[in-house]
């Protein structure tokens, strides 16, 4: 990456702006660092449970007759 | 020429760099404890507790539907709550309202601007969002008189100061959500353009966005070119939790339908799955042999199966579970850059660079 040089900003400013910053990422990160968690394999058995509840629900998953999906043809018609 | 310094300005100089170095140690501190606390609960992977799960079997997916129509690269599409219609957008500028059915054209409107790479259908399907180079999300209200000019009833409702990426109605016609190539996401009052809510925190651009299932409250997920996957408060404008796992851009994001989770894919060539009350990724959906980027992920209904639309012209099938890929779907003719599955679940559709749609199913 090429490096300008850029005209020297009065310090104050220039280092007010990063510490601006620098407060927000501390505030943001304590923020995330707070949440409360689940264990892994709590998270995992839940979606595993989700997913068996609503797979007879799920036509993709479980494929539906072709007389009840629309995008799928009946038989061609032929033109006489 | 250096301006020269006084004693003053010397001491507060100092000061201030302490305070940055401090606030510096102190992140980098967070950093490594958020770390650890994740960590902490990091017992088992999915796949393992998935493996008492039954495989599934093959699966037939084929194209049942192509649309044609656009003059150029097909970057954006949506489906209609009415699960028959859907709205596709284009580099050519236009905008175009099929019945998936029928593959008829029941509206098109040219926009000013080209690359529209954002396109949304209205919850009550009376009317589309887009945009694009234009900066801007406008509504097109949808007449039934098939001659009148939709470009007539145009609201502009969003202004970003970069490239409109992703649009999203929330859940009535009134409100929008929208992400920008200018960094940041905001949600706009659709009757008086007004910005409600502004989402600050990606460091580059952001390039798609989900809203949480509406039984999960008011939160949604976005993606930039920052790798990071930000999920945010709709109310405060706070981003709660960030996701960092990615090697490269992401492109798509999607909630798991539970709203526990979301799948993110991205130009590093992986989808990959964040369980949100566990606060990490739990599962890469990966293999040596795909090296091209995502641009699309959507699940199906009951969230066993992964869609991932790749620029290899692909569609990769993931069994979400077990972290495996399950099919490969061959037809498109370039890079798939839209996809999503219809709201019954019955079809997904994509679009492509080869300038038409697929419905699958």
């Amino acid at each position: 990456m090429n490096c300008v040089a850029l005209p020297r900003m009065s310090s104050k400013t220039h280092s007010s702006n990063n510490i601006a910053h620098a407060r927000r990422t501390v505030q943001q990160l304590k923020i995330e660092a707070s949440i409360e968690r689940i264990k892994v394999s709590k998270a995992s058995a839940d979606l595993m449970n989700y997913c068996s509840e609503h797979a007879r629900n799920d036509p993709l998953l479980m494929g539906i007759p072709t007389s009840d999906n629309p995008f799928k043809d009946k038989k061609p018609c032929t033109i006489l | 020429m250096r301006s020269p310094l006084t004693p003053e300005m010397a001491t507060q100089e100092v000061q201030l760099n302490e305070t940055l170095a401090h606030l510096k140690t102190e992140s980098e501190t967070l950093k490594t404890k958020l770390e650890e606390e994740r960590a902490k609960l990091h017992d088992v992977e999915l796949h393992q507790v998935a493996e008492k799960v039954e495989g599934l079997g093959q699966f037939v997916m084929k194209t049942r539907r192509t649309l044609k129509g656009h003059g150029n690269k097909v970057l954006c599409m949506d489906w209609c709550k009415d699960k028959r219609r859907i709205v596709s957008s284009s580099q050519d500028g236009k905008v175009i309202v099929w019945d998936a059915f029928t593959t008829n054209k029941e509206h098109a409107v040219t926009m000013p601007c080209t690359w529209v790479m954002a396109c949304a259908y209205a919850p009550s399907g009376c009317a589309v969002a887009c945009g694009g180079l234009d900066n801007k999300c406008s509504v097109y209200p949808l007449s039934l008189d098939k001659n009148e000019n939709l470009a007539a009833k145009k609201k502009s409702v969003a202004m970003h100061t970069n490239y409109l990426s992703a649009c999203s109605f929330t859940n009535s016609d009134m409100q929008i959500l929208t992400s920008s190539g200018d960094g940041t996401c905001a949600l706009w009052d659709v009757e008086s353009g007004q910005l409600l809510q502004s989402f600050h925190g990606h460091a580059a651009d952001v390039l798609c966005l989900d809203l949480a299932p509406s039984e999960t409250g008011n939160t949604f997920v976005s993606g930039g070119c920052d790798k990071k996957a930000n999920v945010w408060d709709m109310r405060s404008g706070q981003c709660i939790q960030s996701f960092e796992t990615h090697e490269s851009d992401i492109n798509s994001v999607r909630y798991y339908p539970s709203g526990d989770a979301f799948a993110s894919g991205s130009d590093d060539a992986t989808c990959r799955l964040y369980d949100l009350r566990a606060d990490r990724e739990v599962a890469i959906y990966s293999k040596e042999s795909i090296i091209f980027g995502v641009s699309s992920v959507d699940f199906s209904l009951s969230g066993r199966l992964l869609f991932g639309g790749y620029n290899d012209y692909t569609i990769n099938v993931w069994d979400v579970l077990k972290g495996t890929r399950v099919s490969i779907l061959f037809g498109h003719e370039n890079r798939v850059s839209t996809l999503r599955v219809s709201p019954d679940g019955t079809a997904f559709c994509t679009g492509s660079w080869d300038h038409t749609l697929r419905i699958w199913a």
